[in-house]
């Protein structure tokens, strides 16, 4: 009995073996084929030693997978068309992937191993700001080069970091005003447990002070929520003109249904959602998102000249039901603003690469995008679109041209009591 | 007694711990920054397997909980590192979650003296008052360990709730300087690992003494047979409750330890599934044996590590497949294995084995 156990045991064992040494075989070839890199490096056997290694570092596995594999592709589809144009300095574009699986810690222990034994130029990653916050000390630490992709809460400026989504006054602030201004004063604030929505509410509480609007309500659900029922009523009770939404993931499927089952339609009142880009919209169900709003500086339907092409060379390469939203074209733009930069400095020299990216313009989907010198974000039009039957937004207003970056709101007097206190 | 006759086995067992610790200081001079500072975490997470096993494996509590002890330990780090970086001020979450003033509890943990204390305390005390309340009143098997999830849950609510205390789902970080170290110099990366080589290595050591002691017979006694325990004279409850706290403070170090390496600590840290894979490493070194509680954690972590790098999109399904693996073909756990391969030459049952195979 123990022997046949014993002998099946190191029957596994081989096949175990074998099953990872194929796969071990399989993953050179995998990695070409995503970077696509000119064939007669691919062929030569030794691309990375030719070409330039880039970090891509978003969560595969995990809770926040959903939404970061998207990016991974908008990323490699930009490597894929920078290397097809003769990639940079001359050298084609090899991407590092590195999974963060939706844990900080892991992001960080990525991070480090991207930098000192990949020693990739730059990194592409995260998606969450918990996954910055723990990246930076290691980007800071061993001087790399971080670009993150994703709208946050501002009052960051890491000199490690450029930011290629919005920060506050390129997308709430702006579209707090607008609501001011043409839906009502009276706010419901709504938000998942976390900091970007607490954050985000701090600002927004003291812009409604400033601005005349009136605060009637904030409430906080834990990342994943499900039963809005008493948050709806607590709504119904304190009827505001506006629900401002800063609910993340899962919690925003949930609460738009129980909304539209309790008789609320944006019709009666507005929401604005800051999390809910095209991508969303196809998993939460477009019946019960028609007709409420959301501010981006992106939108599938966005009237660029780049942007068609954009849009039809992701689905090509993706397949027709993909969409494209605002953080994969954050992360589009953001590889091809680092290969301008690294083209311009000559170099993948962080320090270089920097000063080069200091002032640089792009067209990107998004319409003329610019990099702030003095804080890496980006300069970036504001947008706010509604929810169309076919799953699009439809574009009501935008700040007409690219807002200068604020992560630290300096700009607004009544932004004086946010300031970080290190 | 037995130990004449055992003679040549010690000697090779304790030949093979030295190398083992000798192989431990030396690893600064044959791998890199990045590995040796992967090492030293997976140090820090054995230095909890062997808290943990001493529970599990010796006295046959099941903790789903030690995250928390774990994350209570690297808090009391992290604020003090905080606040170094900081140099007393609020930290910088702190300002964004509309707190202007360091808030009383935090004040003391500009001391690092009182972090690690605290660091140790917090989980033993925590541990203690929650051994008070269950053991006393025999609550135990799937009753406890449901608790102790029960405990994970809470503790994670509240810290990500009070976002403007303990910094909310993103946790502490950001750190500069240990005691006026910089933690990015690799001298002082070297000099941390060799500290938290030697705290395994002495906490090893304490367990050892601890299992082979008359209070670790004590324990095996109570996994085995509480009541009887009980009818021989002994309050089981007593011992339980020491050997929880004991466990609890050893996962508080290895939190500090961890913290220092990683730079960071969040809740996901301390949360349900940290919690149940500090089980598994356990289970799958082999439990009730100290040596495969801390191999389990290295090599569980190490196997990670290089899965996740090798195969970014389908490296859980390996992790998944290796945890079947040694459940259904190892089921004394790595550590086992010796004794699995040379059964025949074995009839009696080594000193450290704990746990009756139930396999066979």
């Amino acid at each position: 009995m123990r022997k046949r156990l014993f002998y099946q045991f190191s029957l596994l064992l081989v096949a175990v073996g074998l099953v990872l040494a194929g796969c071990g075989n399989d993953e050179p070839a995998s990695t070409n084929e995503a970077t696509n890199a000119p064939a007669d490096s691919a062929n030569t056997g030794a691309p990375a030693e030719e070409g330039i290694k880039v970090g891509i570092l978003h969560s595969q596995s995990g809770t926040m997978a959903i939404s970061e594999v998207s990016v991974i592709d908008a990323e490699l589809m930009a490597i894929e068309e920078i290397n097809a144009a003769g990639g940079v300095l001359g050298k084609p574009i090899v991407p590092v992937l590195e999974d963060g699986a939706s844990d900080w810690p892991t992001f960080a222990e990525k991070a480090r191993k991207l930098i000192s034994e990949d020693k990739v130029a730059t990194v592409f990653g995260g998606w969450t700001s918990a996954s910055r916050k723990a990246m930076k000390p290691v980007f800071e630490e061993l001087n790399g080069l971080l670009w993150y992709p994703v709208q946050y809460e501002g009052l960051e400026a890491s000199p490690n970091i450029f930011y290629t989504g919005a920060t506050t006054n390129q997308q709430i602030v702006p579209s707090v005003t607008w609501l001011l201004e043409n839906r009502g004063k009276k706010f419901y604030l709504l938000g998942s447990d976390y900091v970007f929505p607490r954050t985000a509410n701090l600002i927004i509480k003291e812009q409604l002070k400033a601005e005349g609007g009136e605060l009637v309500g904030e409430e906080y659900t834990p990342l994943g929520h499900t039963d809005y029922s008493t948050i709806i009523s607590k709504i119904k009770e304190a009827k505001p003109d506006i629900v401002y939404n800063t609910l993340n993931g899962d919690s925003n499927v949930a609460f738009f249904k129980q909304l539209k089952d309790a008789g609320i339609t944006a019709a009666d009142m507005t929401t604005l959602s800051v999390s809910v880009a095209e991508e969303e919209i196809r998993g939460i169900g477009v019946d019960v998102l028609e007709g409420h709003l959301a501010a981006w500086n992106y939108y599938q339907t966005t009237d660029t000249p780049t942007n068609k092409t954009f849009v039809d060379n992701y689905k090509k390469k993706y397949g027709d039901d993909r969409v494209t939203a605002d953080p994969i074209e954050a992360g589009y733009t953001a590889v091809y603003l680092w290969a301008a930069a690294v083209e311009k400095a000559g170099s993948t020299d962080v320090e270089k690469v920097k000063e080069a990216a200091k002032e640089l313009e792009w067209e990107a989907p998004e319409g003329k995008v610019k990099i702030d010198g003095e804080t890496q974000h980006l300069y970036k039009t504001v947008r706010i679109g509604e929810v169309q039957a076919d799953g699009q937004f439809k574009e009501l207003w935008n700040s007409g041209e690219a807002v200068k970056p604020d992560p630290y709101l300096k700009g607004y007097d009544w932004a004086a009591s946010i300031q970080p206190t290190e | 007694m037995q130990l004449k006759k055992l003679a040549p086995r010690r000697l090779w067992i304790l030949a093979g711990y030295a190398a083992a610790a000798a192989a431990l200081f030396s690893a600064p001079l044959f791998v890199g920054d990045f590995r040796l500072n992967l090492l030293a975490k997976f140090l820090a997470f054995a230095i909890v397997a062997l808290g943990l096993d001493l529970i599990w494996g010796y006295t046959g509590i099941l903790s789903l909980g030690h995250g928390i002890f774990f994350g209570l330990g690297a808090y009391a780090m992290a604020m003090y590192l905080k606040l170094e970086a900081s140099g007393g001020k609020p930290p910088d979450f702190m300002g964004w979650s509309g707190l202007k003033e360091l808030p009383l509890f935090w004040r003391p943990f500009e001391s690092f003296g009182f972090a690690v204390a605290a660091g140790i305390a917090i989980p033993a005390v925590l541990a203690l008052v929650l051994g008070y309340f269950t053991f006393r009143n025999r609550i135990r098997g799937v009753y406890f360990t449901i608790l102790t999830q029960a405990l994970v849950i809470i503790t994670t609510t509240l810290l990500i709730g009070q976002q403007a205390y303990t910094g909310g789902t993103n946790g502490i970080t950001g750190y500069s300087a240990l005691l006026g170290f910089s933690l990015g110099s690799p001298d002082t990366k070297r000099a941390l690992y060799w500290i938290t080589a030697a705290a395994l290595i002495s906490i090893f050591v304490l367990c050892r003494f601890l299992t082979g002691s008359r209070f670790g017979k004590v324990l095996r006694a109570i996994r085995d047979g509480e009541n009887r325990v009980r009818f021989i004279g002994y309050d089981p409850a007593i011992y339980q409750m020491v050997a929880f706290t004991i466990s609890a403070a050893i996962a508080g170090i290895a939190g500090m330890l961890f913290v220092l390496h990683v730079g960071i600590i969040s809740p996901s840290m301390l949360g349900i599934v940290p919690s149940i894979e500090m089980v598994l490493w356990v289970a799958i070194g082999g439990r009730g044996t100290l040596i495969g509680a801390a191999l389990g954690a290295i090599l569980m972590n190490w196997a990670k590590s290089e899965f996740s790098t090798a195969y970014p999109e389908g490296w859980t399904l390996f992790m998944g497949l290796l945890f079947v693996l040694v459940v259904v073909f190892m089921p004394k756990g790595v550590a086992g294995l010796a004794g699995q391969l040379n059964w025949r030459k074995k009839r009696r049952e080594p000193r450290h084995e704990g746990v009756r195979n139930p396999a066979v």
